[in-house]
């Protein structure tokens, strides 16, 4: 292929993705205007006509964002938030990635079959273990408590967890272990002074996964911890904004916006780990 | 430092036995070899020693120790794979001071010997680096000092060289020997490579399928192979195998190639004492390509002068490899490099019948 048929062909790949991220940019950056203008204009005008006048300032107001933070309870609810999120992202990730270095790098008995079962959970509807659980949970007094849904995300997480980190350690050369063993490491030692410090990037994509699906819940949240505002999180406060200022939803926008400030820089923190290629220079490929 | 007994080891996957019945006794300060073709069992023998695979029937001690159930952490044993496996997110110092620190072994003692040994590797440079930033070379150091320091009764290798550029192969094989000529430990040694086991073995182990050929000096097995596989596995190029009849005449034991007739040396004759049971007999002549020489460079013993088609050859500046064809027979010769033979021409080639050997045409095994 001669160079104009190929910088031809890049110039129409990077067209294609710079498409796709403005279809998956535009609604979002329709929100972030929203969240900016009076509720006035919200109701009367689209997003996209601030355009028209981009440098007049009138059109724009912070008003949404206070009445957020200080009228709605936001501010409580955004710390119950990151109080369930950040258990509920670590738990899954310690316990799936032990499970996940036993399944890949250890030998006993019904290894395979018991991997599959695990795998086979991932296409059970979460839906259809609330109402055992629920009923379990009110036995327990766990309904309505952090404990509660810690444990739930946990469970919930379980599974991809594990399957991920399987199939990450699985990749590592079994060669590493072996030579672990033999410098005397047991099991634990290799897991905690190898396979995780090896897998950083792996562990980091399933933190951002995990962070995101608990920080995003609503449904599970709503189940366990029933109405109860002291522990509600962002996402079930936001839904009952909905529900109390009804067609207001310039306030919406705004505590959407707050709402997703977190994944974003957790995203952001995380992010460089992905393109790292940390095993580089271990092994003769 | 402590003797290896290996006493009837046998592994089996599944219905595949890759070891059948090992028996091997390696002594106290001894480098051993084992060469085989690749899935000859070479491997998962020294992983068995090492306690990387269970051992599926018989018994392996280190010193007086039974091990069949010790871990490898307990084996006292120090490894060096093939593929380095060097831990990445450490960097040289830590990869050598590992082994070590599990142990708790004290500070000054792990510093005391990983710079001791990181002197002797010619390493003590690159101790702040990470495996990444290191040459194949270095890499393959690292490994060999992470298993040094240790100071281990027994030192396993596998394949070691293999990932290696060939020159560097050279240079980290004569390293190798004199590292051991140093230490003083028992090493078992994993190679493809029957260079490698011709040059670094104290005694060479030939396996094929699992199961041990010979044992032996390196040129003990050089000269007296127990059969045409290990006759044709050590030395290169292999040895010309060539399908005869036996035949007596007078006092004279004459090998019949239909197109060609030879006369075994009555000396060499005489050492292989079953030869008269093989009379009249279809058996293979073996005869290594550096005792079959060029007739017209070094004449003598006319009898054992054969005129052959040269077909190709290849000169390797210090001797020439030619391949000669005579009837159905096809063999090599490593002659002087200013040999006149050429593609294509005949010429005459002299058979040093006093360093041949003969096998079994059935069994394979060397007449002896």
């Amino acid at each position: 292929m001669d160079k104009r048929s190929l910088n031809f062909g890049q110039g129409f790949v990077h067209l294609v993705l710079v498409l796709i991220c403005l279809a998956w940019i535009l609604p979002t950056l329709g929100l972030l205007v929203s969240s900016f203008r009076p509720a006035h204009l919200v109701s009367n005008s689209g997003w996209w006509t601030v355009f028209l006048t981009p440098f007049d300032l009138t059109q724009y107001t912070l008003q949404n964002y206070q009445d957020v933070l200080t009228k709605t309870g936001i501010g409580k609810a955004f710390l119950n938030s990151v109080f369930i999120t950040v258990p509920a992202t670590i738990l899954p990730i310690f316990i799936g990635s032990l499970a996940a270095f036993a399944f890949a790098q250890m030998r006993f008995p019904l290894k395979e079959g018991i991997f599959l079962l695990l795998i086979g959970l991932l296409v059970v509807p979460i839906q259809m273990t609330m109402i055992p659980i629920l009923r379990l949970y009110n036995q327990l007094g766990l309904a309505g408590t952090f404990t509660g849904i810690w444990l739930a995300h946990t469970g919930y997480g379980l599974p991809f967890a594990i399957y991920l980190m399987r199939n990450f350690f699985a990749s590592l050369p079994s060669d590493l272990f072996e030579a672990a063993y033999i410098d005397g490491a047991g099991p634990i030692k290799a897991f905690f002074l190898l396979a995780l410090p090896m897998s950083v990037p792996a562990l980091a994509s399933l933190a951002i996964f995990q962070f995101l699906w608990v920080w995003n819940d609503l449904l599970v949240a709503l189940i366990y911890l029933g109405g109860t505002q002291d522990v509600a999180p962002l996402t079930v406060a936001l839904s009952s904004l909905v529900g109390s200022y009804g067609q207001n939803w310039h306030v919406l926008t705004a505590a959407a916006f707050v709402t997703m400030i977190v994944p974003l820089v957790v995203f952001f923190a995380l992010q460089r780990y992905f393109v790292r290629g940390i095993l580089a220079g271990s092994v003769k490929g | 430092m402590a003797s290896v007994t290996l006493q009837n080891v046998t592994k089996r996957f599944g219905n595949v036995i890759a070891v059948n019945q090992a028996n091997l006794e390696i002594r106290d300060k001894e480098f051993i070899v084992l060469v085989g073709p690749s899935g000859c069992g070479k491997s998962t023998t020294l992983r068995m020693v090492a306690g990387l695979e269970e051992i599926t029937e018989g018994n392996i001690y280190i010193g007086d120790t039974l091990v069949n159930d010790v871990p490898p952490k307990d084996r006292d044993i120090a490894m060096v794979f093939q593929n380095y496996a060097l831990y990445p997110h450490m960097d040289v110092y830590n990869n050598m001071a590992f082994g070590l620190k599990l142990r708790k072994f004290p500070k000054a003692e792990i510093d005391k010997r990983v710079k001791e040994a990181a002197r002797m590797l010619g390493i003590e440079n690159l101790l702040d680096r990470k495996p990444k930033a290191l040459s194949g070379g270095q890499r393959q150091r690292v490994a060999v000092g992470r298993a040094i320091v240790r100071e281990p009764k027994v030192f396993l290798m596998d394949e070691p060289l293999s990932n290696l550029d060939a020159k560097l192969r050279v240079q980290m094989r004569a390293e190798l020997s004199k590292l051991h000529a140093r230490l003083q430990t028992t090493a078992i040694y994993v190679t493809h490579d029957q260079v490698e086991a011709m040059t670094m073995g104290d005694r060479i182990v030939v396996m094929k399928d699992g199961v041990i050929q010979q044992v032996g000096a390196p040129l003990e097995i050089y000269d007296h192979p127990v059969n045409m596989f290990v006759a044709g596995f050590i030395g290169t190029p292999p040895m010309n195998f060539l399908n005869v009849v036996l035949r007596r005449e007078g006092d004279d034991y004459i090998v019949d190639g239909g197109s060609f007739k030879l006369t075994i040396d009555p000396e060499r004759a005489r050492q292989i004492k079953n030869l008269g049971e093989y009379v009249d007999k279809e058996v293979v002549l073996g005869i290594r390509p550096e005792d079959v020489d060029d007739a017209k460079l070094h004449p003598g013993d006319e009898r054992n002068t054969v005129v052959a088609t040269g077909d190709v050859t290849e000169p390797m500046g210090a001797e020439t490899i030619v391949y000669f064809s005579k009837g159905e027979h096809q063999f090599q010769a490593k002659v002087d490099p200013h040999t006149e033979a050429t593609d294509g021409q005949e010429h005459p080639v002299r058979f040093n019948m006093r360093k041949i050997h003969i096998f079994d045409k059935d069994t394979e095994q060397a007449v002896v």
